[in-house]
């Protein structure tokens, strides 16, 4: 009986999460085809998805794992950098499905191995290091980007990380990597369609894992540590799995970031990506994955509706963290909440104790 | 061979000497009390026991292997299992939960077989549950399946952290003061249970408590822990009447 239900309520959770999603993608498709469909708004849908698929991945680490990283846009940097790479210099010598599939795997294969590089010292200590070893790192790969040149001549690869003249490459060669102007001429790839797929398939990723063995074993880990050892659990393999995990996402969301577009520049990928994203996984709230997706493309439009007031962006977006920040964590204003929320449910199913007593 | 033997156990933090020169030997099926006063280096045997400390000197074999300074979870595996003084409880998840976490060793998948629902999914978790289920069912806890931990009363969250032991096939149970907080009813009711427990599951229990009569009534054997030294070891009777005991409690207070 018990079994049953609780099966059915995680199950109709999920379903509800694709549903919203495959429902946003129809909603699109409608207004597109009537053309009702702004030309601004059009331009960030590719971005949305990104954005869903950054907020969920992100919030693996912090609100399944409950570790706070802030270079999320790190990730998204690496993956972004290695996917392009990979399909300009496949374009046109492959079918382009196998370019883009080639590049997105690329991309998360690349965003996950430094996810390990990050992960393995870091995680193996107990205490909030993450939080400061990923900011490092997202200023680092920011950095690094936007001085690497790199191209390739008859010769073969040149690489410096001072100027374009000291790559020593023949002047009859290609460039890759510019310095800061990082990679351009990008053939532009990334769909709407293409962005849902991989959201759909972030999510289902992502919420198996939560509903599995390996995803209870990371939840133990972060409500409480010593006590998911006592009972056998190896603490850094899974912090290790949930944080690569989520960095293998965030690089397969910077490939379709990146592919949007006809340029890539190291620059986009810096601490306030870090934050913004962050700042969506705080909305939806911690540890809901659902409120992610959510959060994430909502705050995405925002800016684009609130265009005549840019100015005060950041201060909207500040005044609705703490406001929602107050709504879900504050003790009296969750039970607040949970006393209407009981109150309305009470009202609507008769015999509301039916459940206890059973 | 007994199933736990520790010979000269010690830890020092810092100056000062948690515990010293502790042997201890426990016997397959057994139920056996650790007391002390306060302060006295009970837990601090447990989480040497445990490997959340390492021992500074000394150490500990279980059926025959050492497991002197390995790591908890090794240690679970090894099979240690333990409960808290300040229950640590996985809060945010449910009850059937905080059960299922601790099966992790005994009823494995892999992450794939997750990610992909594979049919080894659906078949394990289905164990899971069952198994889960059946712990909860012996404290009393099946009806509360699918709260969460952190909304149960108190007594229930010691009786959880036992079923979540239990989980993790014991061969040896540590509870520490399994009784703190409790009623005189549900103490009562602990200690029937703690007894069935070892009975039908046929591991050694040791056990610290302040409750005496909760110790006396059902340990076979007692050591008692003070300044993180042993002034003496018996059946109950024999340290009820031991001066050196009576005068720690005495002191202590
Ligand atoms: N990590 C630690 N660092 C420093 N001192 C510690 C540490 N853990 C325990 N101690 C000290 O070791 C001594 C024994 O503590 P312990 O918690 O084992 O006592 P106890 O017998 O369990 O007492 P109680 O009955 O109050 O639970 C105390 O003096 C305590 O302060
Ligand atoms: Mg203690």
């Amino acid at each position: 009986m018990f079994r049953l239900k609780n099966m059915r309520k995680s199950t109709k959770s999920n379903l509800v999460t694709f549903g919203i999603v495959i429902g946003f993608y129809i909603v699109i498709q409608i207004l597109s085809a009537l053309g009702l469909l702004t030309s601004s708004l059009s331009g960030q849908l590719v971005p949305i998805c990104s954005y869903v698929i950054l907020a969920v991945s992100l919030n693996l680490t912090v609100g399944i794992l409950g570790e706070l990283s802030l270079g999320h846009a790190g990730f998204m940097s690496v993956g972004a950098f290695s996917g392009t790479i990979v399909w300009t210099t496949l374009y046109g010598q492959v079918p382009n499905w196998l370019g883009l599939l080639l590049s997105f795997v690329v991309g998360g294969v690349v965003a996950g191995l430094f996810g390990f590089i990050v992960g393995v010292p870091v995680l193996r200590l107990s205490g909030d290091y993450l939080a400061i070893v990923t900011l490092a790192f997202g200023e680092i790969i920011k950095n690094v980007m936007n001085a690497c040149y790199l191209g390739y001549d008859s010769t073969g690869l040149h690489l410096s990380f001072k100027d374009a003249a000291s790559m020593n490459m023949d002047p009859t060669g290609t460039m890759i990597i510019n310095g800061a102007m990082g990679i351009t001429g990008i053939k532009k790839a990334s769909t709407f369609t293409i962005g849902i797929v991989l959201v759909i398939l972030t999510l289902l990723v992502i919420l198996n894992l939560i509903n599995s063995r390996a995803g209870r074993a990371i939840e133990s880990i972060r409500d409480n540590e010593i006590a998911a050892r006592s009972v056998g659990i190896n603490i850094t393999k899974y912090k290790l799995m949930a944080f690569i995990t989520s960095a293998v996402f965030a690089g397969i969301a910077g490939v379709l970031y990146s592919l949007n577009y006809s340029s890539l520049v190291a620059k986009k990928f810096d601490y306030n990506t870090s934050i913004l994203i962050l700042v969506f996984v705080v909305l939806g709230g911690i540890g809901n994955i659902r409120g992610s997706v959510i959060a994430a493309a909502l705050l995405t439009v925002l800016p684009e509706l609130l265009r005549a007031v840019n100015d005060y962006r950041m201060l909207i977006y500040a005044i609705v963290l703490i406001v929602v920040m107050i709504f879900s964590q504050s003790p009296q204003v969750v039970a607040w909440r949970k006393r209407i929320l009981d109150g309305i449910r009470s009202r609507m199913k008769p015999g509301p104790k039916a459940k206890e007593v059973q | 061979m007994a199933l736990l033997e520790v010979s000269n156990l010690g830890i020092a933090f810092g100056g000062l000497q948690a515990v010293a020169q502790l042997d201890l030997k426990i016997e397959k099926g057994h139920l056996y009390g650790l007391i002390g006063p306060n302060g006295a280096g009970k837990t601090t045997v447990f989480n040497m026991l445990t490997g959340v400390y390492t021992p500074t000197e000394g150490n500990i074999v279980l059926d025959g292997k050492d497991i002197t300074g390995k790591s908890p979870d090794l240690i679970s595996k090894a099979g240690v299992a333990r409960t808290f003084q300040n229950i640590r409880l996985f809060n945010d998840m449910s009850v059937l939960d905080n059960v299922k976490v601790a099966l992790h060793n005994q009823i494995r998948y892999s992450m794939w077989t997750g990610i992909l629902r594979l049919p080894a999914y659906r078949e394990k978790e289905h164990e899971m549950d069952r198994e889960a289920l059946r712990l909860l069912k012996i404290f009393d806890l099946d009806k509360e399946a699918s709260l969460k931990a952190s909304q149960l009363p108190y007594g229930k969250q010691r009786k959880l952290e036992i079923a979540r032991a239990l989980a993790t096939n014991p061969k040896l149970l540590l509870l520490d003061e399994p009784a703190a907080g409790m009623n005189p009813n549900e103490t009562a009711e602990l200690m029937n249970t703690v007894r069935s427990v070892r009975d039908q599951f046929g591991i050694a229990i040791l056990l610290i408590e302040h409750d005496m009569n909760f110790v006396m009534g059902i340990c076979e054997e007692i050591t008692v822990l003070d300044y993180g030294r042993v002034i003496a070891h018996g059946d109950g009777k024999s340290i009820r009447n031991n001066p050196k005991v009576i005068a720690a409690y005495l002191g202590g207070d």
